[in-house]
């Protein structure tokens, strides 16, 4: 198993490592029995993202989807950021290994998490956005691949 | 990076530099097949018989109770599944561990699919079978027990002489898988009672591909690959003499340098796990404190995950290993892991660094040097360590 030197870069150098400490959203996925669990927040105004952090325990791809995650997101608007999906973060980070997809769909369900938190708080709904799935890796069980 | 500090050596170790230099002859100058009856092809027969004799004398085995395998995987399918065809009729039920490697773990399940019984004994939290488990398990279908040496992952050695005097007593045959152990801890199949053990060359300076496993004159053992007269017909196949030539060596030269070695290392591994327990907080060992491995050091770092540890540790150009989810290719963590108890959360963040003859003193101390900013660096990118740095804020 290999990753790309983007992976690589975001994984040694992640972009929006943190916390924002009046976040309109937050998000936070994944279980301690597979071993990943991302926290995102997001600062939403007039219906688009201006900030975006995150926290994720995790393998080198949980970090780098994380960190590719909450960068594509940041300056769209709430429709927008539902269009950033796990190929969209896999593409961008020029591809993962097959045992790391679920990696991408968690990234992908935490940002969806945080917009569907920010929904909640400010009784708006964002079309297209279904509640958070807490178990994505439950749910990819079956893309992960023997050794 | 290129990797400055290679300590993995629990996956593998580089060939010595006297192995290296004693199989070379057997390439292109003594390359005679060792069944054929000309002079060139004498000397190939020379030299295995002679690493026989090396390996044998390393545990206290005869020279005609060598077989030559293409390494531990082999050995161990070859003991278990050979004794499961040849005493099938007798009984169908095995025992062995719940922290066996997986070439002892598969070779059961596959065994298990073919009508055989496998009881699975748990370790307490340290790694170690509790005697009267296994006492309690054994049954009148029992027909082999199978238990490691010493794990792979934790380093805990099993008190083996005990194992196989309890086996002995019940008639039963005792296996151990000693790839971990041999060349590393003093070992008497004899004086431990032991029916069949396996061995690999790469843990111990010889190649890759070339094992052995130790069958107990008298032992009903079967062939696990048919063909020519290899091995008294035990194991087919053209002879790897280099191979052979190299372990044959390894052996002798790690067992003539144990006493020396053993106490550097477990000054260098007891310095390692010290150092990193007084320096990183929430961080445990792994396995038995001083019933381990003289190059085993496993620790777990609560509230990080163990591949981000690796791909940063191989940042600094340091070369280690771990038994998170993410490094196993599967999502569950380390089936050791958890069978010492550890909860997932802390079974993911392992960190395996296994030693032995090339590492040195100024490793050890980069290593404590770089590895508590490591650790830090990943806890403060945890959302699990910021609910903790809170509370105590």
């Amino acid at each position: 198993m290999e990753y790309s030197e983007k992976v690589m870069d975001h994984f040694m150098n992640p972009r929006n490592v943190g916390v924002i400490e009046d976040a309109s959203g937050i998000g936070q996925v994944g279980n301690m029995k597979c071993g990943d669990i991302m926290k995102v927040y997001l600062k939403i105004e007039d219906g688009r993202i201006q900030d975006a952090k995150f926290k994720t325990f995790g393998c080198g791809a949980a970090v780098a989807t994380s960190s590719m995650a909450t960068e594509l997101v940041k300056g769209k608007t709430v429709q927008e950021a539902l269009e950033v999906t796990n190929r969209a973060v896999m593409e961008a980070l020029d591809g993962l290994p097959p045992v790391k997809v679920h990696c991408s769909c968690l990234a992908e369900e935490a940002i969806h998490a945080a917009l569907w938190d920010y929904a909640q708080q400010n009784g708006i709904e964002i079309k297209g956005l279904k509640p958070p799935v807490n178990d994505v890796d439950e749910l990819h069980h079956g893309e992960a691949e023997e050794e | 990076m290129a990797t400055k500090i290679y300590m993995d050596n629990a996956a593998t170790t580089p060939v010595r530099d006297e192995v290296f230099n004693a199989v070379l002859p057997y390439f292109k100058e003594f390359y005679g097949n060792a069944s054929s009856v000309y002079s060139i092809a004498k000397e190939s027969k020379k030299a295995m018989e002679k690493a026989r004799g090396q390996v044998a004398k390393g545990i206290g085995a005869k020279p005609e109770e060598i077989y030559f395998t293409a390494g531990g995987s082999e050995s161990d399918n070859m003991a278990l599944r050979s004794i499961a065809e040849s005493l099938g009729k007798k009984g169908k039920h095995i025992i062995t561990t719940k922290i066996e490697h997986h070439a002892i773990l598969h070779t059961c399940e596959y065994l298990e699919k073919h009508g055989y019984e496998v009881t699975y004994l748990p370790v307490d939290e340290f790694g170690k079978i509790k005697l009267e488990e296994l006492e309690k398990s054994i049954r009148p279908d029992t027909i082999l027990i199978s238990i490691m040496f010493a794990n792979n992952e934790i380093g805990t050695i099993q008190p083996i002489a005990e194992i196989g005097k309890l086996a002995h007593e019940k008639g039963i045959l005792f296996h151990t898988d000693a790839v971990q152990a041999v060349g590393h801890v003093p070992i008497d199949v004899t004086e431990m009672n032991i029916d069949m053990l396996s061995m690999s060359g790469h843990k111990l300076g010889a190649p890759k591909g070339i094992g052995a496993i130790y069958i107990r004159k008298g032992v009903p053992i079967q062939p696990l690959i048919h063909g020519g007269a290899q091995e008294k017909r035990k194991r087919a196949g053209t002879e790897n003499i280099p191979g052979i030539v190299g372990l044959g060596l390894a052996v002798e030269l790690a067992v003539s340098e144990m006493e020396v070695e053993t106490k550097r290392l477990v000054h260098l591994r007891d310095k390692l796990i010290h150092g990193i327990l007084e320096t990183v907080p929430f961080s445990r060992l792994n396995g038995h404190p001083t019933e381990r491995l003289p190059g085993n050091c496993n620790i777990s770092f609560t509230y990080i995950e163990g591949e981000s540890l690796l791909l940063l540790l191989d940042a600094v150009g340091v070369a280690a290993s771990s038994g998170s989810a993410c490094t196993s290719g599967s999502l569950d963590p380390s089936h050791v892991l958890m069978a010492i108890g550890l909860p997932h959360e802390i079974a993911h963040g392992s960190l395996r660094l296994t030693l032995d003859r090339n590492n040195t003193e100024e490793e050890v101390q980069f290593i404590l040097d770089k590895l508590p900013g490591i650790v830090q660096r990943l806890r403060d990118m945890s959302p699990l360590y910021e609910e903790i740095a809170n509370k105590k804020a």
